[in-house]
């Protein structure tokens, strides 16, 4: 026996028990504490939405798709989105801004959905709004020219009856331009919300007041006035306060939507895809099982057709998905249940390797070479098989990949990252690892296991 | 030795009988669905619920239920008859509980178990995507076999019959999907995709380890007519792709006999698709290849014209 194949022999018993440590379910994790620097570690599968339950939805702008949207808002937006989110107590959550105009949500675990998405699609949308002369009691659902194509309608005369809820109404400012807001208190002892514009909304505000001077500039929070307070004067400082009958409590809700929740954009789901957490556990143990069972039937079959040498396959194949799932766990790569299948596929097609190169074996055998060259041969020869199939499947993985990187599809990632993975282990592991045992069982069994044709199965 | 490439003609027929069927599908499909293939949500944008219910319910109670919310529902049960998947246009939250509602009332205790909603731009760009991935994937995969031929005598023509094998395997694999989407109500979505476009690769790179060994086979055995060389290499790989195809098979079989119900559409497409891969490898690609070399291509027309006549 070769040096080189007793070191690669060590390498890969240390590896395999490496990586059986790792796989362990019950891995504890690294814990490692060096004086100062500690090092804390779990070792875990990470699960996809698909397998814990949780949703995932798309969020976009609930705008005309023509209107521009600035990518500061939409970090704005997503920073906001990203409050409500934390605000949910979701453990690992995902909020993450997608091509430009959009923002990824990922609620593992979630068990109300439909709330969820109901605190998140909260705009908080603050308006100031031009009703003219019109004085509109709190609570009253109106439409503004803000987010849509509408004109505002003209001024109304007394003599006309529109109502207010079919008129569209001028918005003058939004949530956008404020910098501040807090509860203070009036004379009387009544909460107010003292409000602080930024330069630019102040500018705006000052302009507007001081033409607009006895009429109303209504306060509206999605939509529905929350107070319409009579300008009084111009203000030309930005700073203004909105009364109306709410109790402290409302007044401090409402404050901390205008600080905390005031989306600069509304919000719209644009897909949305849950699974309930019942799902995804049952289909955890299917997938176990069925791996299970399909794998046992491949080293079965390898044990059956190819006997000695399907042995030693059925090592590699085993220290093959170890290592796989070992990786799947450190890297870590998030599970779905396509991935599952991904890594499924990838081990069944692992023995393809083995198979090109002891079919090559069995027939230089038949040919009447000697074992070691026979073995020597067929895994030189089958090299460049080997490598043509795994790189086409590469290339599929990679495109896969960035298909799946599109909404629609997030589901193809998992698959595309995990047999990519798995083939890449298994051509390590079918060439390399079956090579050192082939040949450290041919240096114990020596030369006369050449002569044991049905060990062979030649 | 066993005569396998020489009994080509049958094998052409039979793949034209396959793909023939799946065109008739396919152009049946485009007048009842509008499309060759059923598509899903992912593509068209809409919703789909999956609900458990405590006791067997009766599909048209659960479409009824849809349709008082002027909602046209297509139902379809899975794993028993208390399991359901609804499939409607896109549909607000409030609308679903509406009808989630209305059903415990008349079905009894349900539980959802999964409710996507995709909206209609999102399915047009996953459409688009989906076209790009697979002309990357048609792309990458010619560059692939102008490389792995790069030194073979008549390299053009190999690529031609690899890729011509390709298709045949795709275009077979969307005549199944077209065939179920009519028996079975087969939606295809993004994981259908998804084994197309591992099929693909799968299919190149099967046929290319005959290729391998009829180029190998060729420098070692001068003067042997073409035929019985590839015929040779046809029987010399046969094992490793009956091997091969055996072991991906049997995780695949497993997976959808007690995997999840979720992905067994998506496995059943991709092991429909590596049968074929095998299959045609043996019974399509390589036959092509050797009517090419041979000069049999117009030849062969002509005598399936006359045995058609006949």
């Amino acid at each position: 026996m070769h040096s080189r194949d007793i070191r690669l022999l060590i390498l890969i018993v240390l590896v395999a028990a490496l990586a059986i440590w790792v796989s362990i379910p019950t891995n504890p994790g690294i814990h490692i504490s060096l004086g100062a620097a500690r090092i804390d570690r779990e070792i875990k599968i990470s699960q996809g939405l698909d397998l814990q339950g949780g949703m995932q939805v798309l969020l976009e702008p609930d705008l005309p798709a023509d209107q521009v949207v600035d990518a500061e808002a939409m970090e704005a937006a997503r920073g906001i989105v990203e409050n409500r989110v934390n605000g949910l107590g979701v453990v690992e959550p995902v909020v993450q801004a997608v091509g430009g105009r959009r923002v990824l949500v990922e609620l593992p675990g979630i068990k109300d959905p439909e709330a969820a998405v109901a605190t998140l699609k909260q705009t908080g949308l603050m308006e100031w709004v031009d009703t003219g002369s019109q004085y509109l009691d709190p609570g009253t659902k109106i439409k503004t020219d803000f987010g849509t194509s509408a004109e505002p309608t003209s001024e109304i005369t007394a003599t006309e009856t529109t109502t207010p809820t079919e008129k569209v109404y001028h918005t003058v400012l939004t949530g956008r331009d404020l910098k501040t807001a807090r509860v203070e208190f009036d004379r009387n002892g009544l909460p107010v919300i003292a409000f602080e514009l930024n330069t630019d909304g102040g500018k705006v505000f000052a302009e507007h007041t001081a033409k607009n001077i006895n009429r109303y500039l209504a306060i509206a929070l999605d939509k529905v006035i929350i107070s319409c307070p009579r300008i009084n004067s111009s203000i030309p400082d930005g700073k203004g306060e909105i009364t109306g009958q709410f109790t402290v409590d409302q007044a401090k809700a409402t404050v901390l939507q205008l600080r905390y929740g005031a989306l600069p954009v509304p919000l719209k789901v644009v897909d949305s895809r849950a699974v309930g957490p019942s799902l995804g556990q049952d289909s955890i143990q299917k997938s176990i099982r069925a791996g299970t069972i399909g794998l046992v039937i491949v080293l079965l079959f390898m044990l059956i057709y190819y006997r000695l040498l399907g042995f030693l396959a059925d090592l590699a194949l085993v220290i093959c998905a170890l290592v796989t799932l070992s990786l799947f766990k450190l890297i870590p790569v998030t599970l779905t249940l396509p991935g599952i299948a991904g890594f499924l596929v990838s081990v069944g097609m692992a023995v393809d390797a083995n198979i090109l190169i002891f079919e090559r074996i069995r027939e230089e055998l038949r040919q009447g070479r000697t074992l070691e060259r026979a073995i020597d041969s067929g895994f030189r020869r089958a090299w460049t098989s080997i490598l043509d199939s795994n790189i086409s499947t590469w290339i599929t993985c990679g495109i896969l990949y960035l298909f799946g990187s599109s909404f629609g599809a997030t589901v193809v990632k998992g698959f595309a990252v995990t047999l990519a993975l798995g083939v890449l282990v298994s051509m390590f592991t079918a060439v390399t690892v079956t090579r050192t045992l082939v040949r450290t069982a041919f240096a114990i069994g020596g030369e006369k296991l050449g002569e044991k044709r049905w060990l062979l199965s030649v | 030795m066993f005569r396998l490439v020489q009994n080509r003609r049958w094998y052409f027929l039979a793949s034209a009988i396959l793909l023939g069927l799946g065109i008739v599908a396919m152009i049946y499909s485009s007048f009842a669905f509008g499309t060759p293939v059923r598509v899903g949500i992912d593509f068209t944008g809409g919703s789909l619920l999956e609900l458990r219910f405590e006791q067997p319910v009766a599909l048209a109670d659960v479409r009824a239920a849809f349709a008082e919310q002027g909602l046209d529902a297509t139902v379809q049960t899975v794993s028993g008859d208390k399991n359901v998947i609804i499939r409607t246009k896109t549909m607000e939250v409030e609308t679903k509980q509406a009808i989630e509602a209305s059903l415990t009332e008349k079905l009894g205790p349900l539980t959802e178990l999964r409710f996507d909603s995709v909206g209609p731009t999102v399915g047009q760009e996953t459409t688009r995507s989906a076209g790009l991935a697979i002309l990357a994937t048609s792309v990458a995969i010619l560059f692939f076999i102008a490389i792995a031929f790069r030194s073979v005598p008549n390299a053009f023509r190999y690529g031609v019959c690899a890729i011509a094998k390709m298709l045949h395997d795709v275009l077979f694999l969307l005549g199944f999907a077209s065939v179920m989407g009519i028996l079975a109500g087969w939606e295809v979505d993004s994981l259908f995709l998804t084994a197309v476009l591992t099929v693909l690769g799968f299919s190149v790179s099967d046929v290319i380890v005959v290729f391998d060994r009829i180029r190998e086979n060729i420098n070692r055995r001068r003067g042997e007519p073409f035929e019985t060389i590839v015929n040779r290499s046809l029987l010399e790989t046969l094992h490793r792709s009956l091997a091969t195809q055996l072991n991906g098979m049997f995780v695949m079989v497993a997976i959808i006999f007690f995997g999840g119900a979720t992905i067994r559409q998506f496995i059943l497409a991709m092991l429909i698709g590596m049968v074929m891969g095998t299959y045609s490898s043996i019974f399509f690609g390589v036959p092509l290849l050797v009517v090419w070399e041979q000069g049999e291509l117009g030849r062969l027309f002509r005598r399936q014209g006359k045995r058609a006549a006949a």
